[in-house]
């Protein structure tokens, strides 16, 4: 059993005088994560993270908690051998073929790195030398230095690091390292897998979530919070902000022009968001809009909602086909939670024909129909919002 | 204050099925199967439980087969006489609105190269003899009709329908789906010409997970689910002691009162539908009434008597004696369903408007694009396009109480403006 995985981060090793603080925030991630699972170990050294595992760790648990973490591009299990002089090399090298391969018939070749830059042999000496004990110990080995069916890596530092297989991370850089933002969270398909690009870049993600009873349901409502709480797990933490929409649109939809009624809508959907973006601390919107997909998602509607905005607004899947998004909502496992049939408060009211083509001054136009009231409610709706701490 | 109307959904678990189902888990709850004294304890349990149904339906012990609720019932009856009578027939009859655990068995059945004849129903929500029969050929093996509609608790005259199907062919099987109806009515298979019926526990205060299938003698049944041959071969695994013991515990208690409960929600039902009438544009639905027409005709006078299937509070605020007949008409239907269509209010929002202040009901009816179950039931007896998803039903239990009843009244009657007014443009 591996006693050890070895954490490779590409992005952030290319920082400069940064890179400290993200390696810091890639421990930290790493630590949270592997935290629920057991007493493990997370510790730096040379440009590298190793994770210790506990003595009764589950293998299959592991592998899956490290490949929800933003900012690892690989990890392999390695195996460790307490000391570096050689002949402890070239046991362990024996010992690691002996035990953690099935076959022993296969083509390889070795790899070498030296933390300790003093080794007594370079890293070509090692891995030739590696190679000719490996060769003497099991006669059904091949050299083939072009294409190996096994790339056997030894690193030399404090310890040695025997590993050859090594599995691909979701890339991105750490969650906590570029700040907050506000993810506007529907019950469909396209904003959760927005929350999780975000993430992806390193993003902490809180969310809001416009419920409107009795039009949406409690159904709709748990929805969201299970969908949460499938991003949270790339994400970290969720503060989920549930606001009660269901005056505003009724408003709206018998104040206003019907066919304008999502755009305006969509518009103090915004607002709202940005309002509870200052009182937490993201510093943008996150949005899982797609030109063209709906009528509130023309390049003119767009413009339209962003106008009441004064934060950046981020749209990840702005020139996604709906196919590409279902493929990572599968991938991240939101697809099939996002397609349960409840209704969502976008759809009940919408109009037959719905403007494609709103002109700004138009819909600010139908929007002043609504000044008597229309701050009050608002008001109402960010003071009455339900908080709930969405943890995976 | 809380009303709960969904009691053809699932009912409270009744005291009686309470207390004796705690004994069979924590003292005596051996498996019927064991040769030793905590098995012939457990089975006593399940003999006993037989012995209530069997006197209830005035039939014998064997003839009921414990099952694990409604829906294995129903496949019970349905593969399993299919599969054994298959050298005397493919053809199988039913009709247009039954349950989706009797419709989709017959969709499988209808795959594996059976053939079935979907009966229309008349729009008094109830299925016409003289139609079913007509349905009937020499090769149908199994005719299956329910006795009571879960959606629109319209009521079926079974002896009339198992009557005309036996005139055409004396070998059918006529299987009934009872759930919504028994212990409500009391039911003498023999006496109705039933020869299967599906019975499930919920429904009358008894435990979920629980029902039987009643088999009369003779009738030829393959099993559909094998092992190791428990209630003859019949029906395979460990008897659910808990469940079956509760299940014949609130039996006894339903048709011990089921007189005083009948009444009683006959009393609700009436007083509800009233209630409902006296709201615009409200129609509740099923409930059979004749409206007489006199036309003069050179000096004959001819009486017409028209049927129709819903009343509307049109027909209420014209019609003559509209109470007596109301009251007559509603006695002619299940007494614990209620169909109601509230024009403009969709259904789904309407539920959430009274879950909100407590009231608890069920959508008659779904049948808007996004969701799953399309209901066939309001479109069988043809009501109005307008109304298919406005439409919520309500059900009784002799639990409940007068006052749930004006209260939910009042509730609808107060929300109903404001909803009306946001409907979809």
């Amino acid at each position: 059993m591996y006693k050890c995985f070895l954490i490779k981060y590409s992005e952030i090793g290319l920082k400069g005088k940064n890179r400290n603080y993200f390696e810091g925030c890639l421990v930290t991630r790493i630590k949270n994560v592997l935290g629920k699972l057991g007493d493990y170990g997370v510790y730096r050294e040379q440009g590298r993270v190793f994770v210790e595992c506990p003595e009764d760790y589950d293998y299959d648990d592991t592998v899956e908690a490290l490949g929800t973490i933003f900012g690892i591009s690989g990890y392999a299990p390695v195996f460790v051998v307490e000391q570096t002089d050689w002949d402890s090399v070239a046991k362990g090298v024996c010992d690691y073929v002996r035990d953690y391969f099935d076959s022993h018939s296969f083509t390889f070749k070795v790899f070498c790195k030296r933390g300790d830059k003093s080794y007594f042999k370079t890293s070509p000496e090692i891995c030739a030398d590696a190679g000719e004990v490996l060769l003497n110990a099991f006669p059904d080995l091949k050299v083939d230095v072009h294409n190996p069916d096994v790339k056997l890596t030894v690193e030399i530092r404090n310890k040695t690091y025997i590993y050859s297989d090594c599995l691909p991370g979701p890339g991105g850089m750490p969650v906590g390292c570029n700040g907050r933002a506000m993810l506007l969270l529907s019950g469909g398909i396209d904003s959760p897998v927005a929350g999780y690009m975000i993430a992806k870049r390193g993003v902490s993600v809180d969310a809001v979530y416009f419920h409107a009873p009795p039009y949406t349901s409690e159904r709709a409502k748990q929805k969201v919070v299970d969908l949460a709480r499938i991003i949270s797990r790339y994400t970290g933490p969720i503060n989920l902000n549930i606001v009660n929409f269901t005056e505003i649109q009724m408003y709206i939809y018998e104040t206003c022009p019907h066919e304008q009624l999502t755009i305006i809508m969509r518009r103090y959907m915004m607002r709202i968001a940005e309002i509870l973006a200052n009182r937490g601390d993201s510093i943008a919107l996150v949005t899982g809009e797609s030109i063209g997909q709906v009528a509130s998602q023309t390049v003119q509607s767009l413009t339209c909602t962003n106008a009441v905005c004064d934060m950046p607004v981020f749209r990840p899947l702005i020139a996604f086909d709906k196919e590409d998004i279902v493929k990572i909502s599968e991938k991240i496992g939101t697809y099939e939670t996002s397609v349960l049939p409840y209704e969502d408060c976008c759809t009940i009211f919408v109009a037959k024909h719905p403007v494609t083509k709103p002109i700004l001054h138009i819909i600010e136009h139908s929007e002043k129909l609504l000044e008597e009231k229309i701050d009050e409610m608002v008001k109402t709706a960010v003071d009455t919002r339900e908080v709930i701490r969405i943890k995976d | 204050m809380e009303a709960y109307l969904d009691n053809a959904a699932t009912t409270k678990l009744c005291k009686e099925a309470f207390e004796v189902m705690q004994k069979t888990m924590l003292e005596d709850f051996g498996n019927p199967s064991s040769l030793h004294l905590k098995g012939v304890k457990a089975s006593e349990y399940v003999k006993n439980a037989r012995k209530i149904i069997a006197r209830e339906l005035k039939c014998q012990e064997k003839e009921i087969i414990f099952t694990s609720g409604g829906t294995e019932s129903n496949n019970m009856a349905l593969i399993g006489t299919a599969l054994a009578n298959k050298r005397s027939g493919k053809h199988i009859v039913s009709t247009r609105y039954e349950h989706a655990s009797l419709y989709n068995p017959l969709l499988f059945l209808e795959q594996q190269g059976f053939e079935v004849t979907f009966v229309e129903v008349e729009r008094d929500g109830r299925v016409s003899p003289e139609r079913l029969a007509e349905a009937v050929r020499n090769d149908t093996i199994l005719v299956s009709v329910m006795y009571v509609n879960n959606e629109i608790g319209s009521l079926n005259d079974i002896s009339a329908l198992s009557d005309a199907v036996k005139n055409v062919n004396p070998n059918v099987i006529f299987h009934c789906d009872a759930i919504q109806a028994f212990p409500k009515f009391k039911i003498i298979p023999k006496k109705q010409g039933i020869d299967m019926m599906s019975v499930s526990s919920h429904k009358f205060g008894g435990p979920k997970g629980c029902g039987f299938l009643y088999v009369r003698d003779r009738v030829k049944l393959s099993p559909i689910i094998f092992g190791g041959g428990q209630q003859n071969g019949m029906r395979s695994g460990t008897e659910n002691v808990g469940g079956i013991t509760g299940m014949a515990a609130a039996l006894e208690a339903y048709s011990l009162n089921r007189t005083d409960y009948v009444d009683r929600m006959y009393e609700l039902k009436t007083r509800f539908v009233k209630e409902m009438l006296k709201i615009d544009g409200v129609v509740v639905n099923a409930i059979p009434c004749r409206k007489e027409t006199t036309t003069e005709h050179n000096g004959d006078s001819e009486n017409k008597t028209e049927q129709n299937h819903c009343f509307e509070n049109e027909i209420c605020k014209s019609g003559i004696n509209q109470n007596s007949d109301l009251e007559a008409g509603i006695r002619e239907t299940a007494p614990h369903i209620i169909s109601v269509s509230f024009p403009k209010a969709k259904s789904e929002v309407f539920l959430h408007v009274l879950e909100m202040k407590g009231i608890y009901c069920s959508s008659g009816s779904a049948c808007s694009s996004n969701h799953p179950a399309i209901s066939g039931t309001l479109k069988a007896i043809g009501v109005a396009d307008e109304y298919l998803d406005t439409t919520l039903r309500f059900s009784l239990s002799p639990e409940t109480t007068q006052e749930e009843i004006d209260y939910a009244a009042a509730v609808i009657r107060e929300q109903l403006p404001t909803y009306m007014r946001f409907f979809k443009k």
